[in-house]
């Protein structure tokens, strides 16, 4: 029995631990599908992270933390765009600009306007997302097997982590149910043929953009509001690049992403829960191997070793009308 | 919007353009300087005061420049042959472990001037080796260079804490850091040549492993414009078709470009380990490989244009620490605020300003950007 619930606490914070790789990993979804390659995750969850819990501690509401969130990661979202796409730079130096804007602004504007060395102040009850307790959890704990998973696994999440396993059927659908998400993949692959056909190639890039950056905002309050209670500076601690690795793991498809994201967030739980502990067959691995395993296995993929990672054709191309 | 981007004079092309997207930069980050509330003009001469007001200061900027140097070299050179090498704070990282196995096996046995060749080399090696496998990834299979080499920074990491952890720390020492190396692992200072000037310096770690910059600055230069595999390099970043035709080995030059990368990399982790801490520690490289692509789209790919972009880095690491004393609300964060706005107006936007400067030029001098390429005066 002792097993079975170290393995439910394993899963219990695995779900935690992949949330803001799942946002993030779904965010890169919807740029990289238009065919415009970013990097930038890392630094729009990390303003996103900042504006939410700065908002929250500040308005007293968790909500306006959120909204703000998503609207400051839309906007440097936006700057993406104008530099990329409007301006045709090279997408990757855009993304690498606003990871350090975002890196360094979100340290110096915490010291200048809370004082607390670049974080803000921990959010009180009303200023976070609680966990939400499903009905009966409390009650079917007792029973075995089922109970802990229900009480557990399911229940006492807070709103985005729902939010987050939902939005992996809803891009889903977006993205091949509907007609802006056909258009979106077909941006991504032959915007010359999009340009043909009358639809702006410019105004479709910019949209998935704003996609792009209300998923980091919300993985941005994740950080800060759920699981942090309070923005620490460089709280993302590399989690966009992991969504990035994520994303080439699941070969642009939503719902590969999620399982990906499972995973890293799998290794992460486990590196933390095993620490020092040998296993068996193995002996003891050290932390620092578990750590770098979800970048080595991104490579092994990237090198075709376990099925090839084709991405979208147009992707990291600035659109020129003429030619 | 179908102007092609036509000529412009040399030197509005690498002089103007450059100084109009920098002073840009510049003027939106005095814009954060006013949303803390501080005055940006007078946080600007504190800047420069503390950069060059003093020969420590100078000294300091010196020192952080050369870092800066090997970095920015290193992302010029796989640019040059089309490559974005995101990976030089990685390789850089990992040449840590060459040079700290160098240094503790010979330390006590040479002097520094046989203990820094072989670091050097050490270090080229791991640089090298660890620009290798992206390089090969990219070259045989196609995966992108960026993305093998931002996870490579990423396993460096892991592979040093474990390295330092695990092998190179001393026994009974709880930090994860190397002995401090003896004198014959100590690069010797350079602080008298600025002293022969008048100036006066407490202690400052400008070393030897300047020079070593200024050589590789150069070396890089014969390189690129010198020799045929920098024209092969050139020309596979140009256009990767045309030098396909023209017989050049696609997995061989992606290859060299991208180790040469990793070394010029690997070269910059002497300044910090060798030259000032005298150990090994965990993050000594501290996101200088990052400020080298900063550095290189400065100064425009070109060795010259680095070594001015590197200690205008270098004064503004040197000036930061002294502005975050003197004006407490603006910390040293400031500088990665203006490396970012650096990295977007001269990297990703730098033709945003181009067709006004066209405009200009055409309506002052018609001359100047027509089809006879008159060269110089413009206006």
């Amino acid at each position: 029995m002792d097993f079975f619930n170290a393995i439910v606490q394993v899963l219990d914070s695995t779900i935690r631990l992949s949330v803001p790789l799942l946002l993030a990993c779904l965010a890169g979804l919807y740029s990289e599908r238009a065919g415009v390659f970013d990097i930038g995750l890392e630094g729009k969850m990390l303003v996103g992270a900042f504006a939410g819990a700065a908002a929250a501690s500040v308005f007293h509401s968790a909500y306006i933390g959120l909204g703000m969130a998503i609207l400051i990661s839309v906007a440097f979202a936006l700057i993406h765009g104008f530099a990329s796409i409007t301006h045709r730079g090279n997408q990757i130096v855009s993304g690498v600009a606003i990871n350090f804007i975002a890196a360094g602004s979100t340290i110096m504007l915490g010291q200048a306007w809370f004082q607390q060395g670049g974080r803000t102040p921990a959010l009180a009850a009303g200023e976070r997302f609680e966990a939400i307790i499903w009905p009966g959890a409390d009650a079917l704990r007792g029973v075995p097997i089922l109970g802990p998973i229900y009480s557990e696994l399911i229940s006492g999440h807070s709103v985005l982590v729902y939010l987050a396993f939902l939005a992996v059927p809803f891009t889903w659908w977006v993205l091949f149910r509907t007609r802006f998400g056909l258009r979106l993949r077909a941006v991504g692959e032959n915007p010359a043929a999009v340009d043909t056909a009358g639809i702006s190639v410019a105004w479709l890039r910019y949209r998935a953009l704003i996609c792009t950056g209300v998923l980091t905002g919300i993985a941005g309050a994740y950080l800060s509001m759920v699981q942090n209670g309070g923005f620490v500076k460089d709280m993302t601690a590399g989690k966009g690049y992991i969504a990035l690795a994520a994303l080439i793991f699941a070969k642009w498809k939503p719902v590969n992403a999620m399982f990906a994201c499972l995973l890293f967030g799998f290794l992460d739980a486990a590196s933390i829960r095993l620490q020092g502990t040998p296993l068996p067959l193995i002996g003891k691995v050290p932390v620092q191997f578990m750590q770098a395993l979800p970048y080595v296995l991104t490579v092994i993929l990237l090198a075709g070793f376990i099925g090839k990672a084709i991405p979208p054709r147009a992707g990291g191309v600035p659109y020129v009308k003429e030619r | 919007m179908s102007t092609p981007y036509a000529k412009l004079p040399a030197w509005a092309d690498y002089v103007l353009i450059p100084l109009i997207n920098l002073f840009v930069a510049f003027v939106v980050a005095g814009f954060v300087v006013i949303l803390v509330g501080e005055n940006p003009l007078r946080a600007a001469v504190i800047l420069v005061e503390g950069a060059f007001g003093r020969g420590q200061g100078i000294a300091f900027t010196l020192f952080y420049a050369t870092t800066f140097i090997f970095s920015g070299l290193s992302v010029a050179v796989a640019a040059h042959c089309g490559l974005f090498n995101i990976g030089g704070e990685g390789q850089g990282y990992i040449a840590g472990l060459g040079i700290g196995i160098v240094c503790l096996a010979f330390d006590s046995v040479l002097p520094w001037w046989l203990t820094f060749p072989i670091a050097i080399i050490a270090a080229a090696a791991m640089g090298a080796l660890w620009a290798l496998i992206p390089a090969y990834l990219q070259a045989r299979r196609g995966s992108h260079i960026v993305i093998t080499t931002i996870m490579f920074n990423f396993i460096a990491a892991s592979v040093m804490v474990y390295a330092l952890v695990g092998m190179l720390k001393p026994p009974g020492s709880m930090a994860p850091q190397t002995r401090t190396f003896l004198e014959g692992a100590q690069l010797p200072k350079l602080n008298w040549v600025i002293e022969l000037f008048g100036a006066k310096i407490r202690s400052a770690p400008f070393n030897v492993s300047s020079l070593l910059a200024l050589a590789m600055a150069f070396l890089v230069w014969v390189l690129i414009w010198r020799t045929r595999l920098g024209y092969e390099m050139r020309t596979y970043g140009h256009s990767p078709k045309a030098a396909r035709y023209a017989g050049i080995s696609e997995i061989r030059i992606i290859i060299i470009a991208m180790m040469i990368s990793g070394a010029l990399a690997g070269m910059m982790a002497l300044n910090p380990t060798m030259g000032d801490q005298h150990n090994v520690a965990l993050e000594f490289v501290s996101g200088a490989g990052f400020v080298g692509i900063a550095v290189a789209l400065m100064g425009r790919l070109h060795p010259v244009g680095i070594v001015l972009a590197a200690i205008l880095f270098g004064m503004l690491y040197q000036g930061g620490a002294e502005l975050a004393f003197e004006m407490p609300a603006i910390s040293r964060d400031m500088i990665v605020i203006i490396q970012g706005l650096v990295i977007l107006f001269a990297g990703a936007l730098e033709h945003m300003f181009r067709p006004y400067v066209q405009a200009l030029f055409a309506s002052l001098s018609p001359k100047s950007v027509g089809m006879e390429a008159v060269k110089g005066k413009g206006a």
